[in-house]
């Protein structure tokens, strides 16, 4: 089984000051709590993405608590005002306590 | 006893039929004029079907969808069906079996050795005397080649496989055989597509031949081509496969279905090739 | 009296029937997502505008439905956007998903993909760095396709 595989897509340069447009996927079936077993009729237990965050070389710039209701495979598409050079880093925290992380850099002029 | 059986098929003929009058003839969805460009390739997505098609002009499964479900497929990022084929991207140079082989191994790189493969699927294999889908060709060459165990056909794996091979197709026009041993196969699925089947007592054509265009309750029914399988669908939050989608198609009609991986749907999956013929492969493509 | 199988069922059926469209029910919905809008305001009522929601008038599918929101927003550290609260007031809960956003985002604006379980209002509130609130509600028509598939 593929584990949670996060997607981002972040623009390798940007001017000062600029605003760019941040994607983000990662695959996770998002199981809300309130799915049947077929099988056995019992409640499948909740298994979600319930935090995003996004950093800018330490600093928060985004970030999202997730519920049940987000679709599987959570899309997230935010802005961000980049002002010097930098990394991105982004994270994922799973109900299930592990943590799912991926880094982008840019180049600003 | 009795009684209860003639009321359900009666029953079961009154929801058939009042299912197609509902069917009203609808030009609300915008989506059917739109144009298919995705990272400058350019889609056929209609194009006129040839003399001996039973249809006059041949539509992907795209056209039919909403803008926001069209908008999904335009973008490889905003397309969720793009997991999987980074899987499987990983997956071709992972080694597998007693081999110690990757795909890469003896394939290389896939955007070369893989360019054309899903557009012709099915075909007629000759050493193993039998029409093989992609997922046959694959377990195949674990196998003989790698000596891994096969994937499941519905297996996170397998889904993974097919999406970044049938990529390498992207844009290429579907062309299959169906002549010489593949002939017994495309009369096989050419028949079962005509079968009226299950409770409901509908065939393929039922839906998507006689009504395609139109709106069944609140879906609009396409001509249900299979150029762009796997496919990530909004209902599935997830990629799947066209036997999944057949066998899913036939439980609507309350149909005991056929199994994936059966001959009565590499059977129908060759027919449904031919019946698109022209169009492009849009693996992975995204539907509702 | 003998009551007959045809009766029972009857009965069940009629009951659940009943029960499937208790009128309180649908209402009980709107009221958790009224109190959860209550939560993240503080009891104010917000505001209409200046938040714009962006989601489909018809849904292809209730699994997975794509909504935008977009504040405006000078988003400066004076004056910026800090939350925005995101319900579907026809879920079985209302909670969707929370965006916090800061100076650094430049825009507060955010999309990304949610369940809906059937036809209903998705509701945004924002929540500006100086505790003022914003909110609009979009209705989505939600349905279901032709086979049941």
């Amino acid at each position: 089984m593929a584990s949670a595989k996060p997607r981002v897509k972040v623009p390798k340069k940007a001017s000062q000051g600029e605003v760019i447009t941040i994607k983000t996927l990662i695959s996770h079936p998002m199981e809300s709590g309130q799915r049947k077993d077929k099988k056995t009729g019992e409640l499948i237990p909740r298994r979600i993405i319930n935090k995003f965050t996004c950093e800018f070389d330490g600093q928060t710039v985004f970030s999202c608590d997730l519920d049940p209701a987000v679709s599987a495979n959570p899309y997230l598409q935010f802005s961000a005002k980049v002002d010097q050079s930098g990394t991105f880093k982004f994270t994922w925290l799973d109900d299930d306590g592990s943590v799912y992380e991926t880094e982008k850099k840019i180049k600003v002029n | 006893m009795a009684k209860m059986k003639k009321f359900a098929r009666l029953s079961a003929l009154v929801t058939g039929a009042s299912v197609l009058a509902v069917a009203v003839t609808q030009s609300a969805l915008s989506g059917e004029d739109s144009e298919l460009v995705v990272e400058d390739i350019k889609f056929v997505t209609k194009a006129e079907a040839p003399a001996d098609h039973p249809l006059d002009e041949i539509i992907s499964g795209w056209r039919f969808r909403s803008d926001e479900t069209q908008a999904l497929q335009m973008d490889d990022f905003d397309n969720p069906a793009f997991t999987a084929v980074d899987y499987g991207e990983e997956l071709w140079e992972t080694a597998e079996g007693t081999s110690g082989k990757s795909c890469a191994s003896c394939h290389g790189d896939a955007s070369e050795s893989m360019k054309g493969v899903r557009a012709s699927m099915p075909k007629w294999n000759e050493s193993n005397e039998t029409l093989m889908t992609l997922e046959n060709h694959i377990n195949w060459s674990r196998k003989e080649h790698q000596g891994a165990e096969p994937w499941k056909w519905e297996s996170p794996e397998m889904l993974a496989m097919t999406a970044y091979i049938g990529v390498q197709s992207r844009g290429m026009p579907v062309e299959v055989s169906v002549d010489g041993n593949a002939e017994d196969w495309f009369k096989k699925g050419e028949e079962l597509y005509y079968t009226r089947v299950g409770q409901l007592d509908m065939a393929c054509s039922n839906c998507h031949e006689d009504n395609y265009g139109n709106m069944i309750r609140a879906d609009h029914l396409s001509q249900g081509q299979i150029n762009g399988f796997p496919t990530y669908r909004l209902k599935w939050q997830g990629i799947g496969s066209m036997h999944r989608r057949f066998k899913g198609c036939m439980k609507n009609i309350r149909a005991v279905p056929f199994k994936p991986g059966s001959d009565e749907f590499k059977a129908l999956e060759l027919y449904l090739a031919w019946r698109g013929q022209g169009l492009s492969v849009e693996t992975p493509s995204v539907r509702q | 009296m003998t009551i007959t199988r045809r009766q029972v069922f009857g009965l069940t059926a009629g009951t659940a029937a009943f029960l499937a469209f208790k009128p309180e029910l649908s209402f009980a919905a709107t009221d958790k997502a009224e109190d959860a809008i209550k939560a993240f305001t503080g009891d104010a009522a917000p505001m209409e505008g200046t938040v714009a929601l962006d989601t489909p008038e018809i849904a292809e599918n209730g699994n997975t439905v794509p909504v935008g929101v977009t504040v405006d927003s000078p988003m400066t550290s004076d004056s910026y956007v800090a939350s925005v609260l995101i319900l579907a007031d026809g879920n079985p809960n209302p909670a969707v998903a929370t965006f916090h956003f800061s100076p650094m985002s430049g825009a507060a604006e955010a999309k990304t993909r949610i369940r809906l379980a059937k036809t209903q209002n998705v509701i945004a509130v924002a929540k500006m760095n100086d505790g003022s609130t914003y909110i609009d509600r979009k209705e989505v028509k939600v349905t279901i396709g032709g086979c049941g598939g």
